[in-house]
Formats: C-alpha cells, structure tokens, sequence
C-alpha cells in the first residue's frame, strides 16, 4: 500500500511541482533531405519558454519537419535538443533519446486519434504504466478538463471535430509532458470552438506552464492568438518576436472579402501609435465641391505593420455604423464624426442613410431608428465607428 | 457410398495445426515486411510469394530432400526422435507450412501496411513501446486482413496434394489427406466415393469461405466506414 501511494506521487505531480519542472526548450537542428532536385534543408536554433509560442510560415517551409525532429520522429543530421537540463537530441555525443521515452506530446495535424478505440481508452492510452485505477483517476480528470467527459464511451468517428480536437488534446496531455507540440490543430474548426478550445488550453497550461509550440500557416490566427511567433520560411527562422513586430506587410484582404464592404475608401496612414495599438489614416476626399473647404477625415484603425503615409484602403459596414443626433460623449469607440444627412432610401426593411462628412458614408438603419430619431435629409448627425470595423486593405 | 472419415478428419486437424503456426509465424513476418525499410526487403518478400507460382511437386520436392536422413536437418531430428521427418504427420505440417505461408503473409502484411502511419507516430509519442503499438494498434486495425489470411491458408491446406503426396506418401490416419484419398478412389475407378468426399471437401470450403468473408464483411461495415474518420482538416 504504502509503496503504491509513493507511486503515485511520483507519477502525478502537483501543480506546483510541474511548474518547477517545466523549462525553456531549446534546440538547434540542422536536417537535410538529399533528393536531387527538391532538396530540402531545415536549418533553425530558436528557444521556446513555458507558454505559447507560435511558429508561422508557409506550407513547404519546414515546420513540420522541425516539430518531428523535437519528438523525435524525425532525426536531426547535426545539432542538440534539450528541455531545460534534460537533453533530449545531441549529434554531438550520439544522444537520441527515442520517441516514446520524451515526454513530447504531439498532436499531429489530422489529430490521429485511435479510431477503434473510445475517447475514455484513446485517453488512457499514454498512460500504460500505472495502475488500472489510477489510470481511470487520470483519464476521467483529463476529460472533464476538457469538457468531453459526455461522448468517453463514444469512438472518434462518432463525436464532432471541435470534440476530437478536445480527445487530441486530453490524450496528449493527460501524460504530463515536458513540451507540447501542435501542428496546425485547429485549422478546420470555426473561430468560436477554436477560441473555447484555446482557453482550456490556456487554463490547463496556467498550472503546468510547458512550453508549447503552435504552428500555423495563417496570418489571422497569428494575430488571433497574440503571442510571440517565430517566422520560417524555406526551412529558416527568419525573424520571431510579437506578431505584429514580424508581420511584415498590411493585412490582406481578399477581393471578395471587400465585396461585403458598403464602404471602402482609399487612405493614407497619418500616424502610427505602437503603445496604443492604433493608428490614423486620414481618407482622400476625392475631390472636394468646389466654394467647400477640403473638410478630411482622420480614422482611427486597428494598427498594422505600416509606413507612416504609405497608402491602403479601408474598409466600413454599412451596419457597423452607429448614427446619433447628438453630440456623442462616454464612449469606447475611438471615431466620431460630424456631418450632415444626405439623403435616406428605404430598402426593402432597412434604411440607407447617406451621410455627409467629408466623404459620403453609407449607414444602415431599422426603420424602427428612423423612425424613433425622426430623421430627415439635411438633419446634423454624428457617426460613431469603432476602431475594429474600420477593415484594412492593401491598395 | 463410403467416405474417408479418417482421411478427412487428419485433412482439419492438419489445416488447423498449419493455421495456429501461420498465424504465429506470419505476425511478425508480416510485420516485418510492412514495417522494415531495409533494401533487401523485396529478396525476403520474393522468397515468401515463390510457393504461390511453384509447382507442389518441385516445393515438395525440396522439403523431401530437406527432411531426408541425408541432410542436416532430417539428421538432427533423426538423433532427437529416432525417426526421420519424412513421411510423417510433423513432416506434413512443415511441408504445409511452407506452402501456404503466402497466402497467410501476404493479407496481414497488405493490410499492416494500410494502417495509417500518423497512428504508429502518435502512439510512439504517448509513449508506446513497438510492440505496444503492434498489438494495440496495428492488430486490432488489421482484423479483416488476419482473418482473411488465416481463412486463406486454413483453405489452401485443406486443398493441397501435391506436396502432400511428395512428403507425406499415402499413409492412413497418418498422412493420407482427403485430396490423396479421392486421387486414390479415382484410380481405382470408384467415382461414386470419389464423387462423395469431394462433394464434402467442396462443401464443406465453401462454408468455412462464406462465414469468414460474412464475419469480415460485418466487422469492416461497423469499424470502419469508407472514409477515415479519425482524420479531420487538410491533408498536407
């Protein structure tokens, strides 16, 4: 009895003591594919400390590669792979420790989960080990951490993706590893599951604090995530800092993307404000009606990688718009515009108020609002527009 | 109409014996072939597939010369057991071993190979040992294969003749299989007996096969369904 409970102490430590154990991961891996005429060489040395940090590139850029040579399913031709003091990789003196003594986790891009076996067996699996009892104690945890605690008896082809991604996760997790690493895990599910999904990740890692390493070949999931990024292309670390330290160029939106925008006006950045996470583009009346002063406008945006006055589009919803009569106050939204009502059109159940403010701004209204501002063309009006709906494009 | 309940009774328990040590031999044979990269593989899987195109009688032939009192082997056995191989029901098994080896190998190692290697990697990474992976993973996900080949090599053995005869001669209740029994009555111009035990053998073949494949079809229909299901998202 009393050497099981010692067993047991061992092999589930307590938050506090993972939180002493986990460390800096840090890696040097030089690995070549030799084919004639697609050869391919990984050449990196980066650190990841405990949290997340995001490795973004292309496809074809390598970073698949460089997870498989940290879990060791892949071999490095020269370099060293350690986490903190516990050499795991070293070309050196001929050290490789092998895959399934680690302590990496992996959750492969298709989640390869075990497709004959329950989510409760697919979680027990990493845990061979112990004993049977405590080995339900432990899977049964995992999976209430992870909300799949309802579909345990149900088999992966049964259950939804945003489930079997929460199976991938548990199953990695549950063996207390050293490192995680996910590679592009979340790529097929929508943005609500995604971010649910990551705050239990979150929540989980703030008892364990592991490094984890996350790759990602999107832009807006960089930017989603918001932690430090490592940028690979053609098998080399080419910057890494914060996403918006290293994300070069604006945001690109697609044509079609741009096709939603009521309105899309041609701007010129004014001003960039790094501490503040914003900047100001001030927007090209086309031309101004002559006897009128040229009244522009400045907008505050979402700040991106820019030159001060280099030139990009933004892009404003129609329905995005708030229209007061007014003069605001207390207010989080950064934009408040002067101006003066143009024209309003009934369509269909809604009103396209067009509004004068030095440029021509297309707001969507209820009729309800119509009716409840008593709104009528020529009528002074403000137009509140937060930062985040002013959409950025490249020109 | 008299049938050979002895010849036919010797034909199953050869067939069974035969099947039980396919299957031992042919896991991790198997196994090995779906598995290794080694560049001599093809030498190993040519090797396994030459009892599929070589006549029983050359296959037979060899083992004969190989069992005999002469070779290394026939000599060793004959110190051990005072007797040679040749002959003698264990002579038979052996013989019946090698001939049907393909027929067992090759359906466990096809459908090894189609396990989805991203299972073996994420198995290793929780921690699995190779064999830990074989078993819980690689096995349970080939079932249709195994039963497949075992079905395969338990028919192939109830069949065979050639080798039989070589090795085994026409011994009753020792060698005298239910292909050699029927060849015997034949010659004796006795179809009727014939006719009886080989419409028995046919029958009773056809109902191992239609149970097998039955069973083979059920477990592929409830386990897996067309597509991979563990899979989500893009496939690099």
């Amino acid at each position: 009895m009393d050497d099981r409970s010692s067993q047991i102490a061992i092999s589930m430590p307590t938050p506090a003591e993972t939180k002493l154990a986990s460390q800096i991961l840090n890696a040097r891996i030089r690995k070549t594919f030799p084919a004639p005429e697609h050869g391919f060489s990984l050449d990196v040395e980066f650190s990841v400390a405990p949290g997340f940090t995001i490795l973004f590139g292309p496809s074809g850029s390598g970073k698949t590669t460089l997870l498989d040579c940290v879990a060791g399913l892949a071999t490095p031709n020269a370099g060293r792979i350690a986490v903190g003091e516990r050499v795991l990789f070293d070309a050196g003196s001929r050290l490789d420790v092998p895959v399934a003594k680690r302590g990496v986790a992996y959750v492969l891009q298709d989640l390869a989960l075990f497709p004959h076996l329950t989510v409760e067996q697919n979680t027990e699996y990493g845990l061979a080990d112990l004993p049977r009892l405590e080995r339900r104690q432990r899977a049964a945890a995992m999976l209430q951490e992870f909300r799949i605690d309802h579909v345990r008896q149900q088999r992966p082809a049964e259950i939804s993706g945003g489930e079997r991604q929460r199976v991938a996760l548990a199953r990695a997790l549950v063996t207390n590893p050293c490192v995680l690493l996910l590679d592009e895990p979340l790529a097929a599910l929508d943005a609500f599951t995604k971010s649910k999904i990551l705050d239990d990740l979150r929540r989980w890692n703030q008892a364990h604090g592991i490094p984890i390493l996350y790759v990602t070949h999107t832009r807006e999931e960089v930017i989603a995530l918001g932690e430090r990024v490592l940028v690979m292309e053609e098998g080399r670390i080419i910057a890494q800092g914060t996403p918006h330290e290293v994300l070069s160029a604006p945001l690109q939106e697609t044509v079609a993307q741009l096709a939603g925008f009521e309105n899309v006006f041609d701007a010129s950045v004014e001003s960039v404000h790094e501490d503040r996470g914003t900047m100001l583009c001030r927007i090209m009346t086309s031309c101004p009606p002559a006897g009128r002063e040229d009244r522009s406008v400045l907008l505050e945006t979402p700040l991106i990688r820019a030159e001060s006055g280099s030139g990009l589009r933004v892009g404003i919803r129609a329905g995005d718009i708030l229209l007061a009569v007014a003069t605001p106050v207390g207010l989080s939204a950064r934009n408040i515009l002067a101006g003066r009502l143009s024209s309003l059109e009934r369509r269909d159940m809604i009103i396209s108020a067009r509004v004068d403010c030095g440029v021509e701004v297309e707001v969507h209204l209820t009729l309800a609002a119509r009716d409840a501002l008593d709104l009528a063309e020529g009528r002074q009006v403000w137009l509140v527009i937060k930062t985040h709906s002013c959409h950025l494009m490249r020109r | 109409m008299s049938i050979d309940w002895q010849a036919f009774r010797l034909t199953i328990v050869l067939a069974v014996v035969v099947s039980i040590i396919l299957t031992v031999i042919g896991l991790p044979l198997a196994s090995w072939i779906a598995f290794s990269r080694r560049r001599w593989k093809f030498l190993v899987e040519a090797l396994v597939a030459l009892p599929i195109v070589l006549p029983p009688t050359v296959l037979g032939f060899y083992v004969l010369v190989a069992l005999g009192s002469r070779s290394p082997l026939g000599r060793w056995w004959q110190s051990l057991t005072g007797h040679t191989l040749a002959f003698t029901f264990t002579g038979l098994v052996i013989g019946s071993i090698l001939y049907s080896l393909p027929f067992a190998v090759q359906p466990f190692a096809a459908s090894f190979s189609s396990v989805d290697p991203k299972l073996l990697a994420a198995s290793a990474t929780l921690g699995a040992s190779p064999l830990r992976t074989f078993f819980r993973v690689v096995v349970p996900l080939s079932v249709p294969g195994l039963v497949t080949g075992v079905a395969l090599a338990f028919a192939h053995t109830m069949g065979e003749f050639g080798v039989v005869l070589m090795i085994g001669g026409n011994i009753p209740g020792v060698t005298r299989t239910v292909s050699i029994d029927i060849y015997d009555q034949v010659q004796a111009s006795n179809y009727a007996a014939a006719n009886a035990t080989a419409l028995l053998l046919l029958i009773f073949c056809f109902a191992v096969l239609t149970l097998v494949y039955g069973l083979n079809r059920r477990t592929s229909l409830a386990g897996r369904p067309g597509q991979r299901p563990w899979m989500i998202g893009p496939v690099k």
